[in-house]
Formats: structure tokens, sequence, C-alpha cells
């Protein structure tokens, strides 16, 4: 590993101090599950690890009707998968936080993790989008909350300000008749990154979709929002045909590329399917299912 | 604390616990593979939750509670998993038995009685290229089994 220091925050404040003078090379570190293997790797250059873990507000895991769900950045996805308000609320945050690598990974993985990480198939992050997540970010200016599907920029890169770090993230109550899901493809039956992931959520007023969004990841240098699948199912009943509409935005939305996890018409085809399965699915749960 | 033993010792800000473990401690028992988290060779007990050693800072541990393959067995003989790899033959070159036996020490302490498809599920973040996976599971039944009384 280079050579790197450790420094745990005992408060936000201290944090942001710690990152604010170690510059671009001091790097937060949650449950370290990739940058720890980067740092080893010298894929990234880290001097000053700031373990932000000890902080209290990285480890809320809270809901309540009015403010919805709090995950604190830091808290790792066992806790989330095991928490009923998640199980009962967001099936989405359940079906990705649980295959983010194997149980040894989510022991320490945290969904602020997975997105500060900026890959572009993070698997947590379709789902927090559809979800209509925003992430709270602490920094020498003070506090401000971004939208997640507005955080990533590119791969490895994302919004964040010198100084600044994800200190939790939230997500509103679901609102009546509305339904999410989440799924991914990988070769394997588990513990693989993603060829492509989808998360779809969907809500209805009476027999039509009121509303709809849907992300799709692996197939961009950020997961990308396909605006054009949910224009294809909003407004009218949800049929075969209307899903079928949706999956076509998503083929044409996409724009992977070829490498040794899949080829670009493989991902493309994938989009439409997974996008058309997270809808069915998520219309499912919006009806009670 | 490691193994239940209280430990003290000084490590550099970039060792990882599993360098820590193995050459600052003398516990060699978790095994480097990969280094970078999908082989689960290094797979340890900390504060209750199975992590991979290799993706912890050595810094991070301060105040936890550790164990290790070394604090499996007890006085009175191997735990049932390492008699059950024994007996099922779930072995054959052995690097990535420490870490199977902790991944499925975790299992079974939170869900004793676990279907093949519950072990292969939470099993998958251990590698192993020799055994084709088989005698692994079944020893896990095993010991299951037994445990269960």
């Amino acid at each position: 590993m280079q050579d790197v220091r450790y420094a745990k925050a005992s408060s936000v404040d201290e944090a942001i101090d710690l990152l604010n003078k170690g510059g671009v090379t001091a790097r937060v570190l949650a449950g370290g599950t990739d940058i720890i293997v980067q740092a080893r790797e010298r894929r990234r250059e880290v001097r000053l690890f700031v373990d932000i873990k000890s902080i209290p507000e990285t480890q809320e895991l809270k809901y309540d009707a009015d403010g919805g769900l709090t995950v604190g950045a830091a808290t790792p996805c066992y806790r989330i998968y095991n928490d009923e308000n998640v199980k009962r609320l967001y099936p989405a945050l359940i079906e990705a936080a649980s295959v983010i690598g194997g149980v040894a990974i989510q022991g320490r993985a945290s969904l602020g993790g997975n997105l500060c990480n900026s890959g572009p198939a993070a698997d947590s992050v379709p789902a927090m989008i559809v979800l209509d997540g925003k992430a709270t970010i602490a920094g020498p200016n003070g506090r401000r909350s971004v939208a997640i599907e507005d955080f990533n920029t590119g791969p490895g890169r994302n919004i964040l300000e010198p100084g600044e770090f994800v200190v939790s993230l939230n997500f509103p109550s679901p609102a009546p008749n509305s339904g999410a899901a989440w799924q991914r493809f990988i070769p394997r039956n588990e513990m693989d990154i993603a060829v492509v992931n989808a998360g779809s959520y969907v809500r209805f007023d009476g027999n039509n979709v009121s509303a709809a969004k849907i992300a799709i990841g692996a197939v961009g240098p950020t997961v990308l929002m396909v605006p054009d699948a949910a224009a294809a199912i909003v407004g009218k009943p949800l049929t075969d045909e209307t899903i079928k509409a949706a999956g076509e935005a998503a083929k044409n939305t996409a724009r992977p590329i070829d490498d040794m996890r899949g080829t670009i018409k493989q991902r493309k085809h994938l989009s439409a399917v997974l996008v058309e399965r997270t809808l069915r699915e998520a219309a499912q749960r919006a009806r009670g299912g | 604390m490691i193994n239940g033993e209280e430990t003290e010792f000084l490590a550099d800000s970039r060792d990882s616990l599993l360098d820590a473990l193995r050459e600052r401690i003398g516990l060699t028992g978790a095994k480097e593979g990969c280094n970078n988290g999908n082989c689960g060779a290094c797979a340890v007990i900390m504060d209750g939750r199975l992590v991979n050693s290799c993706c912890v800072l050595a810094a991070e541990v301060e105040n936890c509670d550790i164990t290790t393959i070394e604090g499996v067995a007890t006085q009175d003989g191997l735990h049932p998993l390492q008699q059950a790899f024994l007996e099922e033959a779930a072995l054959q070159c052995g690097i990535c038995t420490p870490g199977f036996i902790m991944s499925s020490k975790a299992l079974l302490e939170q869900n004793p009685d676990p279907s093949e498809h519950d072990i292969r599920f939470w099993l998958s973040g251990n590698l192993c290229r020799c055994t084709g996976y088989d005698k692994i599971i079944r020893a896990v039944q095993s010991a299951a089994t037994k445990m269960r009384g």
C-alpha cells in the first residue's frame, strides 16, 4: 500500500477540517471495501484516510412517515437489509443492498460508499435514484442536499467539492399506490459486478400510471435516467405494449461499452429486459402485491 | 480483543488487519488470497460481523472484538465445523478453509438451519479452487445438524 495516514473523525466538523486540510489525496473511509483496495493497488492516490464511522450521524437508520427514511452514509448494508421499515417500505433498496459483494463485504460496505465510489455499475445507485433519494453533503461552506441522480459525473467522479463528504441519504416516504423494484444481470448467481442493473418506480392514479422513474446502470459513464421510458407509460394503463415501449426506450438510451463483462448488444438487450421486469415488479408492489 | 485475549500491537497506518494479524501478531490462520475482497480467504469475525480482514485497516480495530480461525477450536477439541470439514473431506489444499470456516460459523450463528441455497448464497464470498464446493456445502449441513443437537 502507498504511504498513507489514518485519522478518525469524531464529528462532522472534524471530518470536514481533516478533508479540507488533506486536499485531494484525503479520502473518506467508511466501509473501506473499495477505497482500501484502490489505495493498495494504487488506482487512486490516497495520503490520508478520514474514518467517518464514529460520527453518529453517519450510522443513523431511521424512518418516520413525515421525514421518510434516513440512512447514515456509513451504515453498513447488513443493517439496511435487516431493518423492518426498509423491508416493508423500500424493498428496492433491500434488493440492491443484499447483493453488493458477499456477506463479508456487506458487513462493512455502505450506500454512501457505493454512491461516492462513483462506479458506473454501482448496484445501489439506480435503486436510490428511482426512490428519489437525496444525499446530504457537509462541507466547509455548510450543508447542501443533492439529488442522487445529479451526484455522479463520470466513472470515479462526482460533484463533491474539496472538504465535502456525504453524511447521510434520505428517501421520501413511499406515496400511496406506488412501488419500486431493482434487478441486475450477472453471469454468476451472486457476488459479481453487474453487466446491467436497473431500477423502476411507478405510481398509479386509478388504472393509469401517474408517475414513473427509471434508471439503468453499467450502460454508460454514470447511471442513466430513462425519461423516455417514463414518458412511454405515464398517463396510460400499464400494459404489455407500454411496458415493451419502456424497455425499448431503455435500450435506446443505454450507451454501453464492450468489455469482458458483456458486449454492447447484450447490454442493450438486457437494459430492455431488466426495465420491463422491474416495471412489472414495481407495478405489482404498487398494487399491494 | 483477539480470540478472547486482550492484545496490544503497533501497526503501520498502511497495514490491513490481515497484515497485522499475520505479520505483527503471528496469527497466520487467516490467508491472503486475492487481497481485494473477492476470495474470502482472510475472513474473520469483527464485533460479531463477518469481514474480509484485507479490507479493514489495522488502525480501525482499536477496541474491537476479533475472532480468527485460531479462536474457533476450544480446549475440548475442534469446533463441529472443523470436524465436519475433516470428515466430509471439504478441503484439499486448505488455503480457503479458514475463510470458509469463519464464514460458515457466522452463518450458523445467525441461521442454525440453513437450506442448501442459504449456504451457497452465504458462502458466495468465499472462493475454493479445489473442491468444487459440494463437499464444503455437505460439511456445513452436517455441522449444522450436529450443532442443532
